[in-house]
């Protein structure tokens, strides 16, 4: 009796394992996700990929919703080299959230085929952020009305009855200086001081806490197609433009590669407009080498409603882009000329000490 | 010997730095700080420093400070007057079956025109964006001077009303023929007469949320398009950069004589100031005529608007 009750255990829960199997959807990167479905496929990932995906929430925004990231890497027990990637800083941008999610799907396939994401994963840690300004981006899911909303829900200060501050004009770089607006029902306003929105504070806390081990900070926005780099403020230069300029035209080249589609490199100020306050200049002030502005599809023809038709196209050119700026920095860290001049000094060093030692 | 053996872990500790990091690329050893004030504190130059920032100079360089002779035609200066030339191809030649769009600017210069405006000079390619065909082009654009009254106006986010301002409309001269060469005549003339019989056209939200737009209703979403860009030419300025977002609503008004009538309400962004400005219009068009404004509205924009309950 006892083993007839058990073996029909058995087979119902084969069962129903199965029956999931089959029912589970494969989740659609190709179509625009509301924010439930974006959190309930990072558990889903979370689960598939255990051993190099682990959620981290890392603050709260002002409706006090978590604000979580993907965490991707090779779990070693030692601090890594990290890339930042992060999307849905502006609500209407739906395209960033889109190729963030599709961003990582990547990067988890290519680590099971790619030698060179599985190196990657070993020693550098990925963390993705698909949506930033969870509130905003709930708010431009409402209705029609606010498909268009830009800012966070912020209730504005007294004597303003508007709503939300733009948070990439809200960093501590160069606040409230340049390209802003100090009335609160802008779409530029710059909030009441340096990161004074909690969605800003997040990224502050987290990457300013680890700020020496990232190598790359990318903000992915929309539209425009452009890849801009710092700074945003006309009067100042990154010392390393010329880099940033190389590695960003190369990048486009990458992307044009792809669907055919020109992506214009530059700083702010010079193919764009002035800003002050940007994600990407306080991530570059903390000496993040590599930091970029993505603006992905299109140029104006559908704008912030890019058709669900195109999230794959504009998806796959921007990875490429993307994959190019992080495979250099990544080379330029771990591999080549740097690694075999270091063991050269070395082995001066060891022999000259073994010599000295000798002599004695 | 243990001076050695100093010396041995001096030039030891001085190659290799820290035991824990692994070697680090260049430029983080350089940081670019920048104190609160914004005076940089390696390289760069610093701005004037003042505590008195008015609105008005944390937009754009004033007049004396744009650029003038040949343009980087990847930068904005560039890129805002040739998207001008888009409005107006629109305007002249856009259609419910043909739509321009401005695909690259391959050069350009700048001169100032004492005490009355700027003027540009462009070469640049547009493609209509119905036939995928590309048109090359170059055109003038003068930016007439605008007094501090119609300046001020501009910059105001809301002000109620707004009607046709002829002075301060940029003016614009092509040199080319070819957007009259794409044919659109049959499809037009079958739009036309279409709506000729059934005056009952009405739509909401070209594209819609998801960027999707109905079957069918692509000439409404395109005549959007040809419509919006007389408000986005009058409009224009060396500091705005236009692109329709959104036909909000569209009603299709009767008419007794040739001509279609239509009310639309149109959302378009300005992405130098990030703004959505609303503007509702009526207008005619034939296939003949083209596209004849009527009258053109600013709404205002609804900050306390009864919105529904965040969850």
């Amino acid at each position: 009796m006892k083993m007839c009750c058990g073996a029909l255990a058995v087979v119902l829960l084969l069962l129903s394992v199965d029956a999931a199997t089959i029912d589970r959807v494969e989740y659609d990167y190709f179509k625009y996700h509301p924010m439930d479905e974006i959190t309930k496929w990072m558990t889903q990932i979370e689960k598939d990929y255990k051993d190099i995906a682990r959620i981290e929430d890392y603050g709260h925004t002002y409706e006090n919703r978590t604000i979580s990231l993907l965490k991707i890497g090779l779990e070693t027990g030692q601090q890594k080299k990290a890339i930042w990637m992060d999307c849905g800083i502006h609500a209407r941008e739906w395209i960033a959230p889109a190729f963030c999610q599709f961003f990582v799907r990547e990067i988890l396939q290519a680590y099971k085929t790619d030698p060179k994401m599985n190196e990657m994963m070993k020693n550098m840690d990925f963390y993705v952020t698909p949506v930033l300004n969870v509130d905003g981006y709930m708010f431009s899911w409402q209705n029609n009305e606010t498909r268009l909303w830009r800012k966070n829900r912020t209730p504005g200060p007294r004597n303003c009855t508007c709503f939300g501050t733009d948070l990439n004009r809200n960093f501590d770089a160069n606040w409230g200086t340049v390209g802003v607006s100090y009335d609160c029902c802008s779409n530029t306003y710059c909030g009441t001081s340096p990161a004074s929105e909690p969605e800003a504070q997040a990224v502050t806390k987290f990457v300013g806490s680890r700020k020496d081990d990232f190598l790359c900070f990318l903000t992915i926005h929309s539209y425009g197609q452009l890849l801009l780099v710092p700074y945003g403020h006309p009067n100042f230069t990154a010392d390393n433009y010329d880099e940033l300029m190389e590695v960003g035209l190369a990048a486009a080249d990458a992307i044009r590669q792809v669907h055919g589609k020109n992506y214009t490199v530059g700083t702010s100020p010079a193919v764009l407009y002035s800003n002050s306050g940007s994600s990407r200049d306080w991530a570059r002030m903390q000496g993040i080498p590599l930091t970029y502005t993505f603006e992905l599809r299109d140029k104006g023809m559908y704008g912030f409603v890019l058709p669900e038709d195109q999230i794959q196209p504009a998806c796959e050119e921007a990875y490429e882009g993307a994959m190019h700026i992080i495979t250099y920095a990544y080379n330029k860290t771990f591999n080549g000329a740097v690694a075999t001049a270091a063991a050269a000094v070395w082995s001066l060093i060891l022999a000259v000490g073994v010599t000295s030692a000798t002599l004695m | 010997m243990s001076l050695r053996i100093l010396m041995f872990l001096a030039v030891m500790s001085a190659v290799t730095g820290s035991p824990s990091s692994t070697v680090a690329p260049e430029a983080t050893s350089q940081n670019q700080t920048v104190n609160p004030t914004g005076a940089a504190v390696d390289g760069g130059v610093s701005p004037d420093s003042t505590n008195e920032i008015q609105e008005s100079d944390l937009n754009e360089p004033q007049e004396d400070e744009m650029e003038t002779g040949v343009l980087n035609p990847d930068h904005y200066p560039a890129r805002r007057a040739a998207r001008v030339v888009q409005h107006y191809l629109n305007t002249r030649y856009g259609s419910p079956y043909k739509v321009f769009h401005l695909d690259t600017v391959h050069s350009a210069t700048a001169e100032n025109v004492t005490d009355s405006g700027r003027k540009y000079q462009v070469e640049f390619s547009v493609k209509d964006m119905i036939s995928k065909k590309s048109v090359k082009s170059s055109a003038e654009v003068f930016f007439p001077k605008l007094d501090e009254a119609t300046e001020k106006q501009l910059q105001e986010l809301w002000y109620q009303q707004q009607r046709l301002q002829q002075q301060h409309t940029p003016v614009v001269t092509i040199s080319c023929q070819e957007p009259l060469a794409i044919d659109t005549k049959a499809q037009e003339e079958a739009w036309y007469q279409q709506n000729k019989v059934n005056q009952s056209l009405v739509s909401q939200n070209l594209p819609d949320s998801h960027g999707h737009i109905e079957p069918g209703m692509e000439p409404l979403w395109h005549l959007g398009i040809v419509a919006s860009s007389f408000i986005m030419l009058n409009q224009s300025t060396e500091n705005t950069l236009y692109n329709m977002a959104q036909v909000a609503n569209v009603t299709q008004l009767e008419t007794e004589n040739e001509q279609l009538k239509f009310e639309y309400d149109i959302l378009l962004h300005d992405m130098v100031s990030q703004e959505i400005p609303r503007w509702r219009m009526q207008f005619t068009w034939s296939p003949t005529e083209g596209v004849r404004v009527l009258q053109m509205q600013h709404l205002p924009k609804c900050h306390n608007c009864k919105l529904p309950e965040t969850n």
